[in-house]
């Protein structure tokens, strides 16, 4: 193998395998590639069979694909686990804090704390929800934290995602797929249970049910069977037991949401929905929207349903107000950041803007509002031509951009072309809000496949792992 | 459950169902194609067995819009078999039952979504030229075996829900059709001149008619004797003991109804009842005075009538411009 430039989860600069990672060696030892293959091959048919997919926007006609996935897991201890676990739901905590004050008295403003621009003059602000009062005060229902690891205790938060975050589905099917195609290995590796995350979905979408409501009745919203992540949809909506419903399916009478069922209209009383905001209800935002539901707002603005995650919680994971997060932490929490932000250029800054154009082939810049690892520059992986069209990008409007040095993200043993090799990962741990805000032990782990590469998006040829915390 | 689930799941069963009589048809029309008894007597009649998947399916004037000039079984089984531009292929039924179970993968067991897609990934990659080398007759039996498979999987895997009674729903109308055009069109439109009626190219066109319905042994079985009109008009419509017949179809979508309909579907479960009792107080000689193909176009008709009523009650949602207060 080679020499690891980043930090190896499964082996020590010297070569020994980390405590955490002896079981595993030893049942993967003497293991044929052969068989490895084999086995590699049987997931790959049986993600197809079974026809876990994403469509790939921009594809031809959106074609399904299955993700790439890879038959060796990472391992986390669980003393590092529990940092991922406090860091993540801290951050939740004071996110969802955040929210509440920002779309009522403000005070994070007011102290000074982070700019009323910021705030206000973010597209993603609702001036709709100021002085709204959502079920038990919960904004962000489902959020996904991306974190990186760059040293043995060392973690970093990549970006908060705290509208429509996906890929939990797989983090769920991934682990269904190690137990099929490795049964053994459970009993010898003490790996701590996801299942149940649907369950405790369920659970906190029925407990922020508008008041009175004693029997809920929730939905799945979905944009329908062409959106890249419908797989996801339906499997939640199956896994909870509860209808997925299109737009279509969904109708406003009196400020009250019902459902078009074989027995009549049924009333909805909790909506998880995968729609953007904009998309909601084309009477109140976007009135071009085909997939949403007229009058839906009115309705959750009467206290009628509940819309999970809430309307306009966008403008807390833009990539420009999430250099203010720890702060965040401090001011609502008292507490200390468990987990740090990566150190963030802001372009619209000249200072950081002088010192980013002069760096630029040192470091990642994103897109503000970007996502899915789409308009992103990874400047030691791009040629002199990217790096000189992406200037002129940042260029037209630096507010647009932000800029973060290249990480030396952990890389995890993954099985390529017939070797074993070390390809660098994250890990997007999945926070549930409700009833309190907890996560199951797991993840989802993306690892960029192409050598080198820190890019791991599904959407950009990454492939995912199974993530496997252990209980002792 | 959701009217958009249930009309998936309702046009998902009757996508599969579609294909395997398809399969069964073209199937039959292949044998009869090989046989020397074929109607020889014009240079035009003696591909004229393959015009049957044309007209049962209502497809004609599509087919000539494709292919013009005279009909040859290779265009035929090349329009009716892989061809995605037409709606009523093989691949076309399998496709759009599979896009079906895609839509509603939630309301469907893993075990069905895996065999119906497992079966559509299989469609997908099949090529005719490597069909017609290997023995089409193979293909169809391959069709109607993961029809037959997937209701299998269905029934041993399903809750018995809602759901589960439109899949049945979807079956059953499907079928029901399927047996009526089938026998309608043998009726009136084979044989070449009325001297023939009897003769040898009949008897085989009536044998080919009942092994497309599986129903071939049945009549061995019931009847013991030659093959004739009427007593096959007996067996496909009248007998409820043989599983394609049209009586065996109408009292599973009666059955089915009286459990799914309420107070707000009277009229489907009414429609039904009527159509049932129809048959099942029914007798040949009726059928015969009136005519199998007057008889056969009104249960057409009431069957039409009928899936126009379930739609409207189950399956199509009606979205009226609500009132929103701002």
């Amino acid at each position: 193998m080679n020499k690891p430039v980043s930090y190896n989860e499964m082996y020590s600069a010297d070569g020994a395998v980390h405590a955490h990672y002896q079981s595993y060696a030893q049942w993967l030892d003497g293991k044929p590639m052969d068989y490895l293959l084999q086995k590699q091959r049987e997931a790959d048919t049986l993600f197809t069979r079974l026809g876990i997919t994403f469509a790939v926007y921009g594809d031809e006609g959106g074609v399904e694909r299955s993700i790439p996935f890879d038959i060796i897991p990472r391992i986390i201890r669980k003393a590092a686990w529990k940092t991922v676990s406090n860091g993540a739901c801290q951050r939740v905590r004071a996110l969802n804090a955040f929210l509440k004050d920002i779309y009522h008295d403000q005070e994070i403003i007011k102290a000074g704390v982070i700019p009323a621009q910021q705030v206000l003059g973010n597209k993603l602000y609702r001036p709709e929800m100021r002085g709204f009062q959502v079920p038990g005060d919960v904004y962000v229902h489902v959020a996904g934290i991306d974190i990186v690891k760059t040293g043995q205790d060392q973690f970093y938060v990549l970006e908060d995602n705290l509208r429509t975050p996906s890929g939990v589905s797989y983090m769920l099917e991934n682990r269904k797929m190690m137990m099929r195609l490795f049964p053994e290995l459970f009993a010898a590796v003490p790996v701590a249970p996801v299942e149940h995350y649907t369950d405790v979905l369920l659970d906190n979408l029925r407990a922020v049910a508008p008041a009175g409501v004693t029997n809920p009745t929730v939905v799945v919203l979905t944009p329908g069977s062409y959106n890249s992540a419908y797989f996801e949809h339906a499997f939640l909506a199956q896994q909870m037991g509860v209808e997925l419903v299109e737009g279509l399916d969904l109708s406003v009478t009196n400020n009250r949401v019902y459902m078009r069922t074989t027995r009549g209209p049924q009333r909805v009383d909790v909506i998880y929905r995968r729609i953007d905001d904009d998309f909601l209800d084309p009477l109140a935002f976007r009135a071009d929207s085909a997939l949403g539901v007229p009058g839906l707002f009115a309705a959750y603005k009467a206290g009628n349903v509940t819309l999970a995650n809430a309307i306009g919680s966008g403008v807390a994971d833009d990539k420009s107000t999430y250099i203010y997060v720890p702060e965040m932490i401090r001011f609502y929490l008292g507490e200390e950041p468990i987990i740090n932000n990566v150190p963030t250029w802001r372009l619209d800054r000249s200072d950081d803007l002088k010192y980013v154009l002069a760096h630029l082939p040192e470091l990642v810049v994103k897109e503000v509002q970007g996502s899915g690892g789409y308009g992103m520059l990874v400047g030691p992986a791009s040629t002199t031509q990217q790096i000189a069209d992406f200037r002129e990008r940042i260029l037209h409007s630096p507010a647009n951009y932000i800029a973060q040095p290249t990480l030396a993200l952990s890389t995890c043993p993954t099985f390529c072309d017939s070797s074993i090799v070390p390809r660098h990962v994250d890990l997007r741990p999945y926070v549930l809000s409700g009833k309190t805000v907890t996560l199951v032990p797991g993840g989802l782990t993306r690892v960029a496949l192409r050598e080198g590469s820190l890019v791991v998006n599904s959407s950009q040829g990454g492939g995912t792992k199974d993530t496997w915390v252990l209980e002792e | 459950m959701l009217s958009r689930a249930a009309n998936n799941l309702y046009w998902m069963s009757r996508h599969i169902e579609r294909a395997e009589n398809t399969a069964r048809l073209l199937d039959v029309t292949h044998r009869m194609s090989l046989l020397p008894y074929r109607i020889h007597e014009t240079e035009q009649s003696w591909a004229e067995p393959w015009a049957l998947p044309l007209i049962i399916n209502g497809l004609a004037s599509n087919y000539y819009e494709r292919y013009p000039g005279p009909l040859s079984p290779d265009q035929v089984l090349r329009f009716m078999v892989l061809d995605p531009a037409n709606p009523s292929s093989l691949y076309s039924c399998v496709q759009s039952a599979r896009e079906n179970a895609r839509t509603v993968r939630g309301a469907i067991t893993s075990e069905m979504y895996e065999d119906i897609n497992a079966t559509w990934l299989e469609m997908r990659n099949q090529d005719h030229d490597r069909l017609q080398a290997g023995g089409i007759g193979e293909f169809f039996e391959w069709v109607k075996i993961r029809s037959h498979q997937f209701r299998g999987v269905t029934f041993g895997t399903m809750l018995r829900d809602e759901g589960y009674n439109f899949i049945r729903l979807g079956t059953f109308i499907e079928r029901a059709d399927n047996t009526a055009r089938l026998l309608d069109v043998k009726y009136h439109t084979l044989l070449p001149s009325a001297a023939d009626v009897g003769g040898a190219v009949d008897y085989y066109q009536w044998g080919a008619l009942l092994r497309s319905l599986s129903a071939f042994d049945a009549y061995r079985k019931v009847y013991r004797d030659l093959i004739t009109p009427t007593k096959v008009t007996e067996l496909l419509v009248l007998r409820d003991d043989v599983p394609r017949s049209l009586h065996a179809c109408m009292n599973d979508i009666y059955d089915i109804l009286k459990v799914i309909c309420d107070d707000s579907s009277l009229e489907a479960e009414r429609l039904a009842g009527e159509l049932h009792a129809q048959l099942h107080y029914g007798r040949t000689e009726q059928i015969i005075a009136l005519g199998l193909h007057e008889y056969l176009m009104a249960f057409l008709g009431k069957l039409m009538l009928l899936t126009t009523e379930i739609n409207r009650d189950f399956l199509v949602p009606v979205y009226t411009q609500q009132q929103v207060m701002p």
